[in-house]
């Protein structure tokens, strides 16, 4: 697929939880391109130094006349980006890297910690689109974390939620309340993909469940990046093969073949 | 407009070269955005004798205006460059210029007699400087840091080469100008300046380093004051053609390096932000030129009014 440099129009910028946004571009060029698990490189500014990276971040949502970013507002560059306003223009660079690889034949179990949803969002609507079963394991730190749970429930998936302090659902991590689903129910292992994305530690944490239940699957990696098309070899994530690249090999790898 | 400069006898269409480590190993990631034929040369991504897998993530992180890495030069080595990448290279319309790492003169001589006549490149950039790998046989980290090591390392890559031999220096020193002087001493045809400036990311929620390797090494427009200092140090002393390298993002920053004493220039930090920055920066510099009646940017290079240090 094509990278491109798009000046994309912001149609809403709007605060759907505590410390998270959701930002919605009109750009018919990655509306096009993009698939679920892809992300583009943001840029704040088209002078200023300072930041000075573009910031990476997973598409949300890929709809007809653009796409969707879902952030939370962790740094200086998330806290600018929250305060674009409707109307402005936004240069985005993408879309990079490589997506989930649907896997059209088996049972879908998505697994999202935190703002780590934000791309599995895009990917469930893939997944119904093919008529996969799916269900959405959510895992934050508290309800106020919890966002988007009833749209994926309306779009047919089966959802279950933890959080730490428990105050919405299961309390304990989300890795837990996967555990509890397999101890449950029968699976017919071979059938079901994995698909996750979220902190590392749970990202971690679901590879060991994948792999002591030997179920296939595939992460969504996160590393300190600068180009997003790999050319800088900043964004190194070890795996079996030795260091990979995340934005250009991944963001997307298979489960069985990080180094964690 | 006449873009084209001479240096270390090779014209280049364009003053405006990509630095290296910044462009990917041959531009590829940058075709959809770029011109190559554009590009005054391409200087390729540090190749090592042996491949090198790099440096412990994390590898990059962002700073007040600035990129802090330590990427550690990861490549497949000579013999996979020369075979592979090196063939390709040279199809490009554009000027050339590998840039090549060792740890010894035997490293040197061995990675340079491996390039085949038939696929020559325009020019070997020798980086003495990288800091987030250790030189040998010196007593400072880097070669570019001792005037001693880095004429017998540019003496042993000018013997060798049959292209034009450019010293990539540190900044990391006292004095920057001894460095140069060893390097043309040794016969090098021009030295590139600055490499990055050795810097420390601290992570206060974790209390640690960002970095893997905990230093790294800092670029972009933070630099660029210090960058042109070294630039203005080594032309102002030493009768060799540089290339200025440091947190260029725009056309006026060229400018400010051909003033200072730079034959040519590199964008490097720039590419990483936005692929297309070398078409953007080199209309803006031939605007500057417009703007102030200057028909061939040669004529830039020292032209530095005035002024005294103290």
């Amino acid at each position: 697929m094509k990278k491109k440099i798009v000046n994309a129009k912001i149609v809403s910028n709007k605060r759907i939880a505590e410390d998270h946004y959701e930002m919605d571009l009109k750009t018919a060029a990655l509306a096009k391109n993009s698939l679920p698990g892809q992300f583009v490189n943001v840029k704040l500014d088209e002078k200023a130094t300072d930041p000075l990276l573009r910031i990476p971040l997973g598409i949300h949502k890929i709809k007809k006349e653009g796409i969707s970013l879902l952030y939370k507002v962790v740094g200086e560059g998330t806290d600018l980006l929250r305060n674009k306003k409707k109307g402005d223009q936004i240069s985005l660079l993408g879309p990079l890297g490589k997506g989930f690889d649907i896997k059209k034949e088996n049972e879908a179990f998505v697994i999202a910690g935190g703002h780590g949803i934000a791309p599995l969002y895009a990917l469930t609507k893939e997944l119904k689109k093919n008529k996969i079963d799916t269900i959405f394991f959510i895992g934050a730190g508290k309800e106020k974390h919890i966002f988007c749970a009833d749209k994926i429930r309306k779009m047919g998936a089966k959802v279950y939620i933890a959080t730490e302090d428990g105050s919405l659902g299961f309390k304990g991590y989300v890795t837990d309340v996967l555990e509890k689903y397999l101890e449950r129910n029968k699976l017919q292992v071979p059938r079901v993909t994995i698909y996750a994305c979220g902190p590392k530690p749970m990202l971690k944490a679901v590879a060991q469940i994948a792999e002591t239940k030997k179920i296939e699957g595939q992460v969504s990696m996160d590393e300190y990046m600068a180009c997003g098309i790999g050319a800088c070899m900043g964004c190194a994530i070890k795996t079996k093969d030795g260091y990979k690249l995340c934005c250009k090999d991944g963001p997307v790898f298979d489960i069985k073949e990080i180094v964690w | 407009m006449d873009l084209k400069i001479k240096l270390a006898g090779i014209t280049f269409e364009n003053p405006i070269w990509v630095a290296s480590g910044t462009f990917g190993t041959k531009g590829q990631e940058f075709e959809d955005f770029i011109d190559f034929a554009q590009v005054g040369a391409i200087v390729t991504k540090t190749v090592t004798l042996l491949p090198r897998e790099g440096n412990p993530p994390p590898r990059v992180v962002e700073t007040r205006s600035g990129l802090l890495n330590s990427i550690g030069l990861p490549n497949k080595g000579i013999n996979s460059f020369v075979s592979k990448e090196l063939p390709e290279l040279k199809k490009m319309p554009t000027k050339i210029i590998v840039s090549i790492a060792g740890t010894s003169l035997k490293d040197i001589e061995k990675m340079i007699k491996k390039i085949p006549e038939n696929i020559m490149p325009d020019a070997i950039e020798l980086n003495l400087s990288c800091p987030n790998v250790t030189h040998g046989k010196t007593k400072y980290k880097l070669t570019a840091q001792d005037p001693q090591a880095t004429e017998k390392m540019v003496k042993i890559a000018v013997g060798t080469a049959k292209c034009p031999i450019i010293a990539k220096l540190t900044p990391n020193v006292t004095d920057i100008t001894e460095i140069a002087k060893a390097a043309k001493k040794a016969g090098a045809q021009a030295v590139s300046l600055v490499n990055t400036y050795a810097g420390i990311a601290i992570d206060v929620e974790e209390m640690k380093p960002v970095l893997g390797n905990v230093v790294g090494g800092l670029s972009g427009p933070a630099i660029k004051p210090l960058a042109l200092k070294a630039v203005r140090d080594v032309y102002n002393s030493v009768d060799i053609p540089i290339v200025g390298i440091g947190g260029i993002v725009g056309g006026v920053d060229v400018a400010e390096f051909m003033l200072c004493g730079a034959g040519a220039v590199q964008v490097g930090t720039a590419n990483l932000i936005d692929p297309d920055a070398h078409k953007r920066i080199s209309k803006e510099f031939e605007k500057y030129l417009i703007l102030k009646g200057i028909k061939k940017a040669s004529g830039l290079t020292g032209k530095l009014k005035g002024g005294r240090t103290a």
